[in-house]
């Protein structure tokens, strides 16, 4: 499902199904991308930030435009305690392997990893991330 | 032949794309189709021009000849130019029937008798313009050719479009010769700058597709807002915002193509509202502050803002009002209100 905001229409409620991750785009050249997630953000329910929240952060290849600093996306990291993917749209191998992880993380999400709940999952890649 | 004329024929052969020779040569016509003939248009450019040159040569080509062949060239390649766009005004009411002959007269003439040295082409086309080309010399200097300012003024509208060069200080002249021999009282220039001397025509002739008030009580069926993808796992779930986006954005820019501007500059001369806690100027003075959008195509970056993502819709009218009000540079002033209806003119 995609959104381009919260909250989801609620005319849609009734059609949609479980929620399991939540992955938050953020275009690193757009810093109306980055209020629009801080302010869809409030609309989270608060059991979503045990590991079914992540951060997406694009169009890193294209360092030159970046228009949101690293201080935003790490606080943002550390303020809800979720993990912060990067990656690069336009290349398709980044875009590939993006997509990959991110479907690694929703099968922990959605209990489909047997041993492995969102929890676990979301702490373990949060201690590798800090350097 | 003079070899300032040879030497200029030869560096505008060398613009030219090789492929365009031959058919900008025919257009010229100044050379037989028996010499063109005999040109090799598969050689290297340097060897090109210099067959051309010694053709020129032969016929005994003059500065006017040299002239129209980059009348030609800016014709076919106006883009390469910047454009400014100005318009006149008539006191009167009487619509004078306009005499070709008359206008180039009456313009040469005022040109002539301020500055000797100056040459003056004329070329027309068409659609009722007339390109006029000016190389400008000084009261000691002969005309420098590679100094070139252009004008294409369409007799049938107060509309002219000028792209002058470095000497901006021939300007003055330059539009009283046009007011003179257009018969218009006075001459104005507008704030719309471009390098597409085509887009510019779009606007002020109001040739490009505008926004109509259109009133539906259900939304048209025809236009679809075209599927991202055709994958059925995929689900929007803001569809209505997107439809919205797209019929808020048509009924701003319209359905064809939008002209073709390259900058947008809103110079703002209002002042800082800052916290009065944070005292950052100690004189109420209007803070300066110049503020600039620039793009390949401005116009229709700005009409893919909101669908990507990047914008609310609708936009601002500052950035929306620029053809409708044929003026791509603003000055914004102190106002109560904030509304394009109160920027001042220059």
């Amino acid at each position: 499902h995609i959104a381009t905001s919260l909250p989801l229409p609620s005319e849609r409620d009734h059609l949609r199904p479980r929620i399991d991750l939540i992955a938050f785009m953020i275009d690193i050249k757009s810093k109306y991308s980055l209020r629009n997630v801080e302010a869809s953000l409030a609309h989270v329910d608060a059991s979503f930030f045990l590991g079914k929240v992540c951060f997406l952060v694009t169009g890193v290849g294209r360092m030159n435009y970046c228009s949101v600093e690293m201080n935003a996306i790490w606080k943002l990291r550390d303020v809800y305690c979720s993990p912060v993917l990067f990656c690069e749209l336009e290349l398709e191998g980044v875009r590939v392997a993006t997509a990959q992880r991110l479907l690694r993380m929703l099968q922990i999400c959605a209990g489909h990893i047997p041993g492995v709940s969102a929890l676990f999952f979301s702490t373990l890649m949060r201690n590798s991330a800090d350097d | 032949m003079d070899e300032t004329v040879a030497e200029y024929i030869r560096r505008t052969i060398l613009r030219i794309p090789r492929d365009e020779i031959k058919t900008m040569l025919h257009k010229w016509g100044f050379l037989s189709e028996m010499q063109l003939q005999n040109i090799n248009f598969h050689q290297i450019k340097e060897n090109i021009s210099q067959d051309v040159v010694q053709l020129c040569e032969e016929n005994s080509a003059d500065i006017k000849q040299a002239a129209v062949l980059d009348i030609i060239y800016n014709h076919i390649y106006p883009n390469k130019r910047v454009w400014s766009v100005y318009q006149m005004n008539k006191t009167g009411e009487e619509t004078d029937f306009f005499d070709l002959k008359d206008f180039k007269k009456k313009f040469k003439r005022l040109l002539r008798s301020a500055l000797k040295n100056v040459t003056i082409n004329f070329r027309e086309y068409e659609d009722n313009a007339i390109w006029i080309r000016i190389a400008w010399g000084t009261p000691y200097t002969k005309p420098n050719q590679y100094k070139t300012s252009y004008v294409v003024y369409h007799s049938q509208t107060p509309y002219v479009f000028i792209s002058a060069s470095v000497l901006k200080s021939n300007l003055p002249l330059l539009c009283q010769a046009l007011l003179v021999a257009s018969n218009y009282s006075d001459i104005r220039e507008m704030e719309l700058r471009s390098h597409s001397l085509n887009s510019l025509k779009d606007i002020v002739f109001k040739r490009y597709s505008q926004n109509f008030q259109t009133y539906y009580p259900t939304p048209l069926q025809e236009r679809n807002v075209t599927p991202e993808s055709a994958d059925i796992r995929i689900i929007q779930e803001n569809k209505n915002e997107r439809e919205r986006i797209q019929r808020v954005n048509r009924e701003v820019f319209g359905d064809g193509p939008q002209p073709k501007l390259e900058f947008a500059q809103y110079k703002l001369e209002t002042m800082f509202k800052s916290d009065p806690k944070m005292d950052v100027l100690d004189k109420r003075e209007p803070f300066r502050c110049l503020v600039k959008f620039s793009s390949p195509h401005l116009l229709e970056s700005l009409k893919y803002l909101a669908p990507a993502g990047m914008a609310d819709a609708p936009l601002s009218p500052l950035l929306t009002c620029i053809p409708r009000k044929a003026r791509n540079y603003f000055r914004i002033r102190e106002k109560k209100g904030f509304f394009p209806g109160s920027f001042v003119s220059p």
